[in-house]
């Protein structure tokens, strides 16, 4: 009988070793006895000390982490992402899980049954090399033995780099590698290499590597005029190449480039020159492996080629943030840097989608960030809030024009999901038709919700007003951030409006000065420090400003620190407010930290009590506020 | 009134029992025992059909595939993918699914089909997206061989995505999303879109992300899953 399923799934196995050694008639014997799980985020898969299951896995989608200890432990030991097998040693040295795995993410897992496996890894030599392979490789060093012998040497996916063991480790290269002949013509060598955005080429023969040819040879060789670009790649190569195995260590590999001043290094089948080339690392490798300071990661983000990349550097920027709040470095510092890589991030992917696309765009645009990526105060990942403003044009062309953004909104907005940025539940973003409109389509949006403002109104214009430009053309923002200043300035009603909105949630603090829960839901009982502490100082900054006519500042810190210098009287209240908000935003981040989530709601229990002093004391800024709201836009009748 | 109906027609249907053939039998007698509901334990047959188009009177099914999911499981060693030979054939509908009338691939009669079908579903509850047209789609060939309509409970993930979606003014509430919508907004992959087999296999995996998050995000039990 036909199995369109068990197919599927064949398919996707012989992409990954050790399936790739596995005969398609076998593989698909195996495909038809896999099961599928779907696990959400934080699931326990197997845990430490339990019986072994009967079946290995392998990710089809998302991510697992294994970590030292039983669940709930931090410490994590490993990282897998899709591909990646795990859980199979285990089953092999018939012992019990000596570690506990969790998905990081939501993950879609294939358990392939270890009966049906055990017989192939016994009767084909190839994959019983590998294995034996694989568990050994991590033998090599004593402090991850125990662990580490679970795993395949090729999913050593992403280290953690704050380990004190990171020289250890065994180093992640890069599989895909561009090689070249000898007698390829030098100028194809820099073609290929500009194509590519790389640094250097490996000239192979017959899988061997023979040479290598890196930028500083033809800076050397060739610009110099000692080579001209129509003679081969033989003239020029550096000859013979330093050959590593795959296990080579990161403090191996950085000794060795820093002893033959070299920036590469080739790895080999079995480390010589005379086997079979499997991959290459760079220097830059290492230090993105390293990379946690801000401007390697910077670095980093500007030279990724591919999505998967600055997934991976998206994590070093989580691991930085930790650093900083652990340090208690001050949030503005903290909270620009953040907002720098995340910009550079969603700027790197628009770059790529935008090469991606077949045509150049027809017309000048602008991809605006919204809500807290906009207010750059997005330091955990949260929601992606995104919106396309492109230049007018004739009405005949408008919706082949909207088509194209369209387009390329769709790949972005893909994107940016894949990296963390998860999509909006609500739909508010570039992709969907209603929010990628011209600037004159724009600017009626605003002027609509602006004059007939109900519930739904106010509320789009709290999300849509805070939009910061990630690329494109600043002068179509600029132009729309006029405009809104424009029709609402003395446009009271709305601002009455807006002024209510800013006072709905009110102070998170009860009658008896407890902390205010939520009744129902799933976050029974939880503190919901975004609703009530957040949204207040936020609503409220937005609203004054528009009222004092701020152009451009979208940070809430940023303006209540400029309301203060233009309204001096109140200069006390509103840096007390930019106080609070930072202290909130703090806190928030800490928490989202700890129980890798958004931090959004908050356990009372988990509060120390002092915090829960500095948080009454912020929250007293928010009454104060609200106060000075009611008066001045004299609502004190609506409540 | 509508109890009226319901009357009426359920006795209809209660013709001398000898009449059905036994493997109806044998699955009717599956239902003397309501089942517990039971979003764990309750065994999920999650189907989808391939036809020769949309009117229920002359169009016939071409395909039925099917996965099963107990304790959350997708077995794929338990999968239904059976091809039916029909008479009917309809040209605007092979560059849909891609199945012409000789195609090589092993087919049964309707009547062979439908034992299949049956001896596979048992009881279990079945999940389907626009569950409806599959399920009438299904329930004619059985009226066709003088067979009663399933009687398996049936949940249909387009209520169930709906049901996660937050409540706002924003989102078109009564939205008939289709299938390739949701698996774009969860990235599945959609390369087997069309084909009966894998069109259940997204629509299994929408089912279990749905429910996961029905059931702790919303805390609803199955059995309340019935009624969004």
């Amino acid at each position: 009988m036909k199995n369109t399923i068990a197919e599927r799934i064949a398919d996707f196995l012989k992409r990954f070793p050790p399936f790739d050694l596995v005969k398609k008639s076998d593989l698909l014997e195996i495909a038809k006895q896999v099961t599928i799980t779907y696990l959400e985020k934080g699931k326990v898969i197997y845990e430490k000390d339990s019986p072994l299951q009967d079946h290995f896995y392998i990710i089809h989608k998302g991510a697992v982490v294994l970590i030292k200890g039983n669940y709930g432990s931090s410490e994590v030991i490993d990282k897998f992402d899709e591909g990646d097998v795990f859980g199979l040693r285990p089953l092999f040295a018939q012992e019990n899980y000596a570690i506990t795995s969790v998905t990081d993410e939501e993950s879609i897992l294939y358990g392939i049954p270890i009966e049906l496996f055990r017989p192939l890894a016994a009767k084909n030599k190839n994959i019983g090399n590998y294995l034996i392979e694989s568990f050994a490789s991590h033998t090599e060093n004593p402090f991850t033995k125990k662990h580490h012998l679970e795993f395949f040497s090729e999913s050593t996916a992403s280290v953690e780099a704050s380990s004190n063991l990171f020289e250890l480790q065994p180093i992640k290269y890069t599989k895909k590698i561009v090689t070249a002949t000898p007698n390829t013509r030098i100028k194809t060598i820099a073609k290929i290499m500009d194509e590519h955005n790389i640094g250097s080429v490996i000239i192979e023969e017959n899988d061997l590597p023979i040479g290598m040819i890196t930028d500083k040879d033809l800076r050397k060789k060739v610009v110099t005029g000692l080579h001209t670009i129509n003679e081969s790649a033989s003239k020029i190569m550096s000859s013979p190449v330093l050959c590593y195995p795959k296990n080579i260590t990161i403090a191996q590999a950085q000794i060795s480039m820093m002893k033959h001043q070299i920036g590469y290094l080739c790895i080999t089948e079995d480390g010589t020159p005379n086997s079979k080339i499997v991959g290459l690392v760079s220097d830059h490798d290492i230090v993105l492996l390293q990379g946690n300071s801000p401007s390697v990661l910077m670095k980093a983000i500007q030279r990724s080629n591919n999505t998967k990349d600055l997934k991976r550097i998206r994590e070093n920027i989580t691991l930085l943030l930790r650093g900083y709040i652990k340090s208690n470095i001050p949030l503005t510092h903290t909270s620009k840097i953040i907002f720098e890589l995340n910009d550079a991030t969603i700027k790197r992917i628009i770059e790529r989608c935008l090469e991606k696309m077949k045509e150049e765009p027809p017309v000048k645009f602008a991809w605006m960030s919204l809500g807290s990526q906009g207010r750059k105060e997005q330091l955990l990942q949260t929601d992606q809030d995104n919106a396309i403003v492109f230049e007018n044009v004739s009405p005949d062309r408008l919706e082949d024009v909207r088509a194209y953004f369209l387009k390329l909104a769709k790949r972005v907005n893909k994107r940016l999901n894949t990296v963390g940025f998860e999509f909006c539940n609500a739909d508010m973003m570039a992709k969907n038709p209603r929010w990628c409109l011209s600037l004159d389509e724009w600017k009626a949006q605003f002027t609509k919700w602006t004059t007939n403002t109900g519930n739904d109104e106010i509320l789009l214009s709290s999300i849509f007003f805070d939009f910061d430009i990630s690329y494109g053309d600043a002068l179509l923002t600029n132009a729309l951030a006029e405009h809104t200043l424009k029709i609402t300035k003395n446009n009271s009603l709305f601002m009455s409006k807006l002024g209510t909105n800013a006072l709905r949630s009110a102070s998170p603090l009860g009658f008896f000065r407890q902390f205010l829960v939520e009744s129902d839901g799933e976050y029974k009982d939880f503190f919901d420090i975004k609703k009530r502490g957040l949204m207040p100082l936020i609503d409220a900054a937005r609203l004054l400003t528009l009222n004092y006519q701020i152009k451009t500042i979208t940070n809430t810190g940023e303006r209540f620190e400029k309301l203060a210098e233009l309204v001096p009287e109140n200069k006390e209240l509103f840096l007390a407010c930019s106080y609070s908000f930072k202290a909130i935003l703090k806190f928030r981040t800490k928490h989202g930290l700890i129980n890798n989530d958004d931090g959004r709601f908050i356990k009372l229990e988990t509060m120390t009590k002092e915090e829960k002093l500095k948080l009454k004391r912020c929250f007293k800024t928010i009454n104060n506020v609200q106060e000075y709201i009611k008066m001045r836009f004299n609502l004190g009748h609506l409540l | 009134m509508l109890s009226f109906f319901r009357r009426n027609k359920s006795k209809n249907t209660e013709t001398p029992k000898s009449y059905y053939p036994d493997y109806w039998e044998r699955y009717a007698a599956l239902f003397d025992h309501e089942p517990e509901l039971d979003l764990q334990t309750s065994r999920f047959v999650v189907l989808d059909t391939e036809t020769t188009g949309f009117d229920y009177n002359i169009d016939r099914v071409l395909c039925i595939g099917a996965v099963e999911i107990v304790n959350r499981q997708i077995n794929v060693s338990n999968t239904f993918e059976t091809y039916i030979r029909q008479e009917r054939f309809n040209e605007k509908t092979v560059e849909i699914h891609g199945i012409l009338k000789h195609e090589r691939i092993v087919t049964f009669s309707e009547d062979e089909a439908i034992q299949q079908f049956l001896e596979y579903v048992g009881n279990a509850i079945i999940v389907a997206h626009h569950a409806r047209f599959d399920m009438t789609m299904i329930n004619e060939m059985l009226k066709r061989k003088g067979l009663p309509v399933l009687k398996n409970k049936v949940l249909d993930t387009v209520n169930l995505y709906r049901a996660t979606r937050i409540k706002s003014n924003f989102i078109q509430y009564d939205k008939p999303y289709t299938l390739d919508e949701i698996a774009e907004n969860y990235i599945l992959d959609v390369s087997d879109r069309h084909t009966a087999a894998g069109d259940a296999l997204i629509t299994a995996l929408i089912f279990l992300k749905t429910t996961a998050i029905l059931s702790n995000k919303k805390k609803l039990t199955l059995s309340k899953m019935f009624n969004l």
